[in-house]
């Protein structure tokens, strides 16, 4: 037996002896905040009010690159009711998550159209507003930086001071006199050896806009500044209050200790709450208007002229494969239009040097990931970031490669695909414990019904009847771009009810987090639901730390985490009850909210009886109350190497195949999509219910990229489509006929249960498999997205069989 | 109830700020996204496009007075049985939207449906369960109409 197959072999044996009866686990209970949600009393910043507060509006740059010659404040001012004004004069402290590259006010010249420039805290939101319109500002229009090939050119720099920028060294490489924010890389193999054994290469580029988050809340933070104590309280819509409050510290020089971050319900966040957005700018009006509160509430427009996006992207791939399908080099190079500030763009290319390969064994492969400064509005992560982009170009090559060959797709990835004792991109060796892309595929494509590609007399055929129909798949993977020792924690409390409170530090802003953590914790405990209570909201004073509620680990480490915490409260509670019944521990056990003897379970003590220290008839007392904790971080995981890549970048890779069908018709270009059939490997489904909304939602938002979304900019880089008449979203009338989610249950042996995340992964490969389609339907490649219709029909119309 | 207000004071802005009924929520300002609609006088608006001095003299029902006397309508039973939300922020609008499309047509067809609610954004569910709560919903209620 070879190394691959024992290690197979011992691995898949546990694997499949993995205990999959649960009480709890798995079950599809109700979304415990589902009835706030229905009767309007879910509170969310939006909705927060502070005694006192004051409301801000910020004036933008209507330039994407001006100097600020002279701000003239004073009729603002001026006007009754504004109690602070603000602008680049008054502050120069810098902000930023992994490179402190952006000033809170532009200041001496604005590097986006949209960026704040002045601000103004008033008594109400219409003298605010007024206000905003008298600031006088003169600006010297300059040549923005547009485009990725003149950023590259580095003719002009958005950042001058580059190579003196804070940054987070070691896993990000700005380049000295040049747009480049970082440079990362991996590499394999040898390219030059790998091409050479190639029988075909074949070398396209692909590209993809920048597109909006859209989450329904738009940002919106409170500050308040104590001039007496120094201390600083926040109410934002945030999606990671312990990394706001550590950016925050930072920034304003102050202790963590001394900022509040309290977080209630978020309506929607996506990556674009992540990191720090609005609360600086804050912090100084209600230090300026002498510890006043103050909030802001962005409109729309701000949301998508003044807050992040996501990237656009160019992959450029070339791509050596054998005759008979066999990949054996790729090289790659991702370029991401990254706007004017790093923000989470960096990690966004970092991401793709371990992601950007695809889920596949290529054993000479070099990837270059560029995240390049340019003139516009910056960008963030956004739902799988570095893996929808990376996917819509290695998924759309690889179909285009078994087009050339002549090989069925399926068969085409069957023979390519990772599977137990191949190496990733970075060399993590994979194992049964990592999960399936395999059954993924075999399963999305047994859904839609594959019987492979149309020929070109049945595409003529269609063809005259209007409509065209076509399927598509893609491969999914994806794994939390997160430091090597990110971090979550939970703490229990028993209630003298026999309740439990559980208190997170991850924000449930739709993804289940609440819901997930009752079910983890009833399961051990072995108490029913309702008996679960997740306390509401994160405030940074009172709950424990979690790194970031992003990236789709938290049911991974939030989950492993409240197994801890809640095997840790069995611990204790034996730890009283063998005093009590004068047993000793080992011969205890826990059920349905009692520590009983296993040899007479009549022999017991209720939780509820320990709560708080536990009383004898005759009033003494043992214990206490009970309090539990539990964490769990990442284990194993490293930096990647600079050089080669190298490295363990994966908490998880969850796997995973979209197919769809699709009707196309070739007059307006319009694309509906019929059937999506969708595949993940989950390791175990935690609730059914929920994982069941993550994939209807995901498939919609990653239809939204596929067919309708994207910013448009002028040749200045000025936002033209800052609205929803212009920059829609899918609305109901988008909704694919017919959604099939499949659950491969792989378990990875140290998750939570044998889970791994699904969240982002359901949306990511969806505009690949969309593209692969719409070959199948028409026989034409298109290269960029998005797939409107006004794309797609000018396409048809060229007569071209490529379309970039 | 009677109140003095400002007469460009928008709809939206008296049920929130005067009124504090903080169900109806704000996302776009301009009646493209759905999220402040309210129920008035029979017929579902965006809130933020009513003065609400418009409103004078009638009906208005926003989430809030979905439910009676602490129990959920058939509705909100069904959007929580079908898991037709997740971050929230976007179902008071939904709620309200359909409520006004039963109210007008109990027995409304798939297409009666999603021309209904397609005035409303949600980013979080893909639709699929609002439309299917929706369904269940109107089913429901004819049910017990035809029961009482």
């Amino acid at each position: 037996m070879t190394h691959k197959e024992e290690l197979y072999n011992c691995t898949y044996q546990s694997c499949k002896d993995y205990k999959s009866n649960y009480k709890h686990i798995g079950k599809p209970y109700e979304r415990k905040d589902a009835m706030e949600k229905v009767t309007g009393s879910a509170r969310y910043a939006f909705d927060a009010e502070v005694p006192g507060m004051l409301h801000a509006k910020v004036l933008h740059s209507p330039y994407a690159r001006a100097k600020i010659v002279s701000v003239d404040c004073s009729k603002a001012k001026a006007l009754p009711g504004v109690k602070a004004v603000l602008t680049g004069d008054d502050s120069d402290l810098l902000v930023g998550l992994y490179m402190e590259d952006k000033w809170v006010f532009a200041k001496g010249e604005t590097r986006y159209q949209g960026e704040a420039v002045a601000a103004v805290a008033a008594t109400t939101e219409a003298i605010a507003e007024e206000a905003v319109s008298l600031i006088e500002v003169e600006y010297e229009v300059l040549e923005p930086v547009v485009g990725l090939d003149k950023a590259l050119e580095a003719d002009i720099l958005v950042h001058e001071n580059i190579a003196e920028i804070n940054h987070v060294e070691g896993v990000f490489f700005p380049q000295p006199n040049s747009n480049i924010a970082s440079l990362n890389k991996s590499r394999r193999g040898d390219l030059e050896t790998g091409f050479a054994e190639a029988d075909h290469i074949l070398e396209n580029e692909f590209s993809l806009p920048a597109v909006a988050h859209v989450p329904i809340e738009t940002h919106v933070a409170i500050a308040q500044y104590n001039p007496f104590t120094g201390r600083i309280k926040i109410i934002s819509s945030a999606q990671s209050p312990f990394a706001l409050r550590q950016m925050l510290a930072s920034t304003l020089g102050i202790k963590e200790s001394d900022i509040e971050v309290q977080v209630p319900y978020v309506g929607g966040a996506f990556g674009g709450k992540a990191g720090i957005h609005l609360e600086p700018l804050i912090c100084l009006l209600s230090r300026e208007a002498g510890g006043a509160p103050v909030k802001l509430k962005l409109s729309r427009e701000q949301e998508f002229n003044y807050m992040a996006t996501r990237a656009a992207m160019r992959g450029k791939i070339r791509t050596g494969v054998k005759n008979d399908g066999t990949m054996v080099a790729a090289d790659i190079v991702y370029d991401w239009d990254s706007g004017a500030y790093a923000d989470y763009g960096v990690n966004v290319g970092k991401t793709a040097v371990y992601g950007g390969l695809g889920p596949y064994e290529i054993e000479n492969a070099s990837i270059v990931s560029r995240t390049i400064y340019t003139n516009k509005v910056y960008s963030t992560a956004y739902r799988g970031f570095g893996h929808l982009e990376t996917l819509w170009t290695v998924e759309r090559q690889v179909d285009i490669l078994s087009q050339k060959l002549g090989i069925d797709p399926y068969e085409f990835r069957m023979k390519n695909l990772l599977k137990a004792g191949d190496l990733t991109m970075t060399g993590e060796l994979v194992t049964p414990s990592t999960g399936s892309p395999i059954d993924c595929l075999q399963a999305a494509v047994k859904e839609i019904g594959w019987t492979g590609r149309k020929s070109e007399a049945e595409r003529e055929r269609e063809w005259k009847t209007g409509k065209v129909r076509g399927t598509g798949f893609a491969m999914v993977h994806k794994a939390p771009a997160m430091p090597p020792n990110a971090a979550s924690s939970i703490i229990m409390q028993m209630q003298g009810d026999g309740h439990v409170k559980v208190m997170v530090g991850g924000i449930d802003y739709g993804q289940g987090l609440i819901t997930a953590v009752s079910q983890i914790t009833a399961q051990e405990l072995d108490l029913p639901m309702e008996m679960i209570e997740v306390v509401r909201g994160v405030n940074t004073e009172t709950n424990p730390y979690d790194w970031n509620t992003v990236a789709s680990k938290y049911a991974f480490m939030g989950g492993n985490a409240t197994i801890k915490a809640a095997r840790n409260m069995v611990d204790q509670m034996k730890d009283i009850a063998s005093q009590i019944l004068r047993v000793s521990k080992e011969s205890l056990d826990h059920g349905d909210g009692y520590i009983f003897y296993k040899h007479d379970p009549s022999v017991r003590v209720a939780y509820k009886d320990m709560a708080y220290g536990y009383a004898y008839p005759n009033g003494n007392g043992i214990g206490g109350p009970l309090i539990s904790h539990g964490y769990f971080t990442a284990e194993r995981l490293t930096n990647l190497d600079h050089e080669t890549g190298q490295g363990t970048p994966a908490l998880a890779w969850t796997f995973g195949c979209h197919a769809v069908n699709i009707e196309l018709d070739v007059h307006s270009g319009e694309i509906t999509v019929l059937k999506v059939a969708s595949a993940f490997d989950c390791g175990q489904v935690l609730n059914e219910r929920m994982v069941y909304s993550q994939v209807m939602g995901g498939v919609v938002q990653g239809i939204g990229s596929a067919i309708l979304e994207g910013y448009k900019f002028d040749d200045n880089n000025v936002l033209q489509n800052p609205s929803f008449t212009d920059n829609k979203i899918p609305t109901m009338k988008d909704m694919p006929l017919e959604v099939v989610p499949i659950y491969i249950e792989n378990p990875q042996l140290n998750g939570p249960y044998g889970a791994r995340g699904v969240a982002e992964h359901t949306m990511i490969s969806i505009p690949s498999a969309i593209g692969n389609a719409v070959y199948d339907a028409t026989g034409i490649n298109f290269y960029r997205l998005p797939l409107t219709p006004e794309n797609v029909a000018l396409g048809i119309k060229s007569g071209k069989k490529d379309i970039y | 109830m009677s109140e003095d207000i400002d007469p460009t004071m928008l709809l939206l802005h008296f049920l929130r700020d005067r009124l504090k009924l903080f169900g109806t929520k704000e996302a776009c300002g301009e009646g493209e996204c759905g999220a402040c609609t309210i129920v008035m006088d029979g017929e579902a608006v965006n809130s933020c496009l009513v003065l609400a001095i418009e409103a004078q003299g009638s009906e208005i029902t926003t989430v809030e007075g979905l439910s009676r006397d602490g129990e959920l309508s058939i509705l909100q039973q069904e959007f929580i049985n079908g898991d037709a939300l997740q971050c929230g922020f976007c179902t008071p609008g939904f709620l309200m939207s359909a409520r006004a499309l039963l109210d007008r047509n109990p027995d409304p067809s798939d297409d009666d449906i999603i021309e209904g609610l397609s005035g409303n954004l949600c980013r979080c569910t893909g639709y699929r369960q609002i439309f299917e709560a929706v369904k269940r919903a109107a089913k429901r209620e004819r049910e017990e109409l035809s029961r009482s």
